[in-house]
């Protein structure tokens, strides 16, 4: 590895959070953007290379050293680590409601899952997944709501356009095809793998 | 443009698709929490009836969803009320005669098929996200624990010998030290006490000042308050305060007063 690449690694290791490429660039102003995400590349190669446990993941529209998912299980055993919490119905679906259409208003956001209460947005507020991003030009000017940084980071995704285009579900609002149902599936796991 | 599309529900994969049980005895036995709202229990039934989206049988449908609801002992939820009344004017106003299709006839259920549909389209992107959320989840981050709050510092400890050479230095370092004599002044506890269980034998109840008489002294006030305590401790004495900043109240405890 050259020195470039042995600095971001230990830039990564040592941030609680996944740093942007313009964040590692901070680290020798004497290189360039595109040399900070060809070092990238190589640390990355590296992990996989060598078989490393732990690899460079993409989230966040940053890069952060995760553990590899196949060893989640022998880790949690060891009681080394503990997955998150699992997030409730009402919460996925109030944040796909806000991350499709952010940003959007509280009305909107019920309007659309036919349940009213505020509970959800604060409890996803408290957890950072959104974020109040302006307010509505509408009457009583409501807050407006996006998703934050967090939220790619709890879905493992580099950023919003990772998320399977709003068309690519219409493929199962048509007449069953249960082949074309099973490709969609797919098609959306290895969009979100890669 | 509702009727042009078909949809089937049925090949539906959500994952916790909460079973109702159609047996014997209830229609449905259900769990409020296996729904996240009014829409998703509508969809459950128009899919446990393999019923297409495009053309509900309203009238069926809002049955079902009332016998649910009753069911589920949803009646304090608002929410499903509310839609509930939508399907019950939505029937009346399939029973209404419709003039031609031609005419412009505008099918009264296209809103809720909107709805649903829509609905239902935020009900996959939401399966979507919670399988990417798991499979993130698989992954660890190093773990950094939270920079603990800044203590204060700790109790100070030391003998009476180390303070007495720490004030020593401390004067050793003034020029011309000025140095008050203090005369020990006793306390007259036993006095104290003799004179509140005098008082007590006359009345019941005195207050603070009953015992301390006139133009009381620092010495006379600490002596007393000393006494009150310690008779108070004994049990020969009670101290009250019947509210909040009002003169306390010295009650003799007549029970144990013979000791």
């Amino acid at each position: 590895m050259n020195p470039l690449a042995q600095l971001i690694e230990a830039a990564l290791f040592a941030a609680d959070r996944p740093l942007t490429p313009e964040e590692l660039n901070a680290l020798d102003p004497d290189v360039s953007l595109a040399e900070v995400k060809a070092a990238l590349d190589q640390l990355r190669e590296h992990y996989d290379y060598d078989g490393h446990g732990v690899e460079v993941a993409e989230l966040g529209g940053g890069f952060q050293i995760l553990t590899r998912a196949s060893l989640a299980a022998a880790l949690e055993r060891a009681q080394v680590a503990q997955r998150s919490s699992r997030l409730t119905p009402a919460m996925l679906e109030t944040l796909a409601v806000i991350a499709y259409r952010q940003p959007v208003g509280r009305a909107e956001i019920e309007e659309i899952r036919g349940v009213s209460g505020s509970g959800v947005l604060r409890s996803l507020q408290e957890r950072g997944l959104i974020e109040v991003v302006g307010r509505s030009e509408g009457l009583g000017r409501p807050l407006l709501y996006g998703t934050t940084p967090l939220f790619l980071e709890l879905l493992g995704l580099p950023d919003l356009g990772n998320l399977p285009r709003s068309d690519e579900f219409t493929i199962a609002l048509q007449p069953p095809r249960p082949e074309a149902l099973a490709d969609s599936d797919s098609a959306a796991y290895v969009e979100a793998d890669s | 443009m509702v009727s042009g599309r078909r949809v089937d529900l049925v090949p539906m994969s959500l994952p916790e698709a909460p079973s109702l049980g159609f047996g014997t005895g209830h229609a449905f036995v259900v769990e409020l929490d296996q729904f996240s709202g009014p829409l998703d229990l509508l969809l459950h039934l128009l899919r446990e009836e393999q019923i297409e989206i495009s053309d509900i049988p309203i009238a069926r449908i809002a049955d079902q969803f009332l016998g649910a609801i009753h069911e589920l002992g949803l009646n304090q939820a608002a929410d499903y009320l509310e839609m509930a009344s939508r399907l019950v004017r939505l029937k009346a106003q399939m029973l209404l005669p419709r003039p031609g299709e031609a005419d412009g006839w505008e099918d009264p259920r296209a809103e809720l098929v909107r709805r649903l549909l829509e609905y239902q389209h935020i009900k996959e992107i939401s399966v979507w996200m919670e399988r990417a959320a798991e499979r993130r989840s698989l992954q660890f981050a190093r773990a950094f624990l939270p920079v603990p709050p800044e203590l204060p510092p700790p109790p100070l400890t030391l003998d009476v010998v180390e303070l007495l050479l720490a004030v020593e230095r401390v004067i050793s370092g003034i020029l011309h030290p000025v140095l008050h004599s203090v005369v020990a002044r006793p306390l007259n506890v036993e006095g104290a006490t003799l004179r509140i269980r005098a008082l007590l034998a006359d009345r019941e109840e005195i207050s603070w000042r009953d015992v301390l008489g006139h133009a009381p002294t620092i010495v006379d006030v600490l002596s007393t308050l000393l006494a009150l305590l310690e008779m108070a401790r004994r049990g020969q004495l009670s101290i009250v305060q019947p509210g909040s900043f009002q003169p306390l109240v010295i009650r003799r405890e007549s029970a144990r007063a013979a000791d």
